[in-house]
């Protein structure tokens, strides 16, 4: 495809435009991106996500300005996730308001997608876009989701850092160990650092993370046997099979402080996934789940053109008289579909 | 398959802060089924056109307020069409004198749409632009 040569050349407008059918799904995007898959696999991906209004926009634009005044050589990619209306598919990207340094500095490439009625803080394709950024040549791609609640935890399955910001205020100690967003954080930020309440918001995060991880010797002193045994024969080796214990850090997005010590711990985190061997873990993880939605997806694609509506609302009615148990219903509408994929595969 | 949604850029160059009627454009546009990507103020005629070219939209609406349109105009235009955007319709709001509007279309502007305008009727016509510029593609 020639658009891919440009791309990997270097041309901007065929990158862009290659986004763009990878997005909507095209025959050629899907296409386009067989070619990338093996260029891939280099970046470093991040994703940034909390709630509405917490600042992961600023947040984005600073880590990324560091990362470029760190590593002068490294390109930046940048996927920002706005929610689409769910009454008229339409959508306002505003992410790129907060991203105004960034917009004169070639080595930077801001791309806004909408969800596009995807749960989970993320667009379907999005995965699919840094894919692309990677094959590009993209070093890092930072990937911002949806102002996220408790549960848009889909961020995992495609970043190798996850950064959770947090602001001062949001609740109290029961909320930071319920389930969810907080337990996906590899980083966290308590960005707007200095409204009040910051302190106890870090403290709280802190206590947290340290409730679920066995305390390393380093720091606790020597509180278990296996420590004390650990210790007494290797010393320095203790740190290198340690386990990755999130950092609180306190950040003001709107005047930088914090953002060099942030944009440090996630080249920390990338060390500690490379020297552990987890960035591969990670990776063959991540793949393992595009591949599995990739099942899932053809599999509803294939059920829905293999089985007749007619079929599916004729059980559906026996479900709604009361006749057939959903269970039951979804048992037979399966064995449709697999009696038309046998025959089909037969012939 | 999802239907090709259509992308626009709202975009505010110059130096003027009043961006009311840029938000209600986007607005509009968001209802109407699009996807708005909002660029903020005070945009140099480069911002706009790398915006533009990141996001690989189809429509670049500017607002202009200040009188500085006759400058700016030509630029972006030039700097969008320089990026091989050829197709990307480019229309404009805000307060443009009436002497200047022909000017302007000459330049390569699809429509001016002035205070008053039908939000509506700004939709539809740029929905029916985008369809003959995928046409002409």
């Amino acid at each position: 495809m020639p658009l891919i040569d440009d791309l990997r050349k270097g041309s901007r407008l065929a990158l862009s435009r290659v986004l763009t059918k990878v997005e909507n799904a095209s025959p050629a995007g899907q296409a386009a991106l067989d070619e990338l898959f093996p260029y891939t696999g280099k970046a470093h991906k991040i994703g940034i996500t909390g709630p509405p209004g917490s600042g992961k926009s600023t947040l984005v634009n600073t880590i990324a300005r560091e990362l470029r005044l760190s590593e002068p050589t490294a390109r930046v990619a940048i996927i920002a996730v706005d929610p689409t209306s769910p009454f008229t598919g339409g959508a306002i990207l505003g992410d790129r308001v907060r991203m105004q340094a960034l917009q004169n500095d070639p080595m930077v490439f801001i791309r806004s997608m909408a969800s596009r009625g995807a749960l989970g803080g993320l667009a379907t394709s999005t995965q699919a876009l840094s894919q692309v950024f990677d094959a590009a040549g993209y070093e890092y791609i930072l990937i911002e989701t949806v102002g996220a609640g408790q549960s848009e935890v889909d961020i995992v399955n495609l970043a190798h850092t996850t950064v959770v910001v947090d602001i001062p205020g949001l609740g109290d100690d029961i909320q930071s160990i319920k389930a969810g967003i907080l337990e996906i954080a590899d980083i966290l930020a308590v960005n707007k650092a200095d409204h009040p309440g910051a302190d106890q918001s870090a403290r709280y995060l802190r206590s947290m993370i340290e409730m679920g991880h066995r305390p390393s010797s380093s720091q606790y002193g020597k509180h278990t046997l296996r420590e004390w045994k650990e210790n007494q024969e290797t010393e320095p080796e203790m740190e290198a099979d340690s386990s990755w214990l999130p950092p609180v850090v306190k950040t003001i997005a709107t005047d930088g402080t914090g953002i060099a010590e942030l944009v440090n711990q996630v080249k920390n985190h990338r060390a500690w996934l490379k020297e552990t061997g987890n960035w591969e873990e990670k990776d063959a993880f991540i793949l393992r789940e595009v591949v599995k939605k990739m099942v899932i997806a053809s599999l509803v694609n294939k059920f829905e053109t293999e089985v007749p509506p007619e079929e599916i609302e004729r059980i559906l009615n026996e479900v709604i008289k009361r006749i057939v148990s959903p269970s039951k219903a979804t048992e037979q509408l399966l064995a449709y579909n697999r009696n038309s994929t046998n025959s089909q595969l037969s012939e | 398959m999802t239907e090709k949604k259509i992308r626009v850029l709202i975009a505010k160059p110059g130096l003027d802060g009043h961006d009311r009627g840029a938000k209600v454009v986007a607005r509009a546009m968001r209802d109407d089924g699009m996807e708005v990507i909002y660029s903020g103020l005070r945009q140099t005629p480069e911002m706009i056109s790398e915006a533009a070219l990141q996001e690989d939209v189809d429509v670049v609406g500017l607002s202009i307020l200040s009188g500085a349109h006759n400058a700016l105009v030509p630029q972006i235009i030039k700097k969008v069409r320089d990026n091989g955007q050829t197709n990307v319709v480019i229309f404009l709001g805000g307060i443009i004198p009436e002497d200047d509007i022909q000017g302007l279309l000459d330049a390569g502007i699809f429509k001016v749409y002035g205070p008053g305008t039908d939000t509506r009727l700004v939709c539809k016509e740029i929905r029916e632009a985008v369809q003959a510029a995928a046409m002409a593609d």
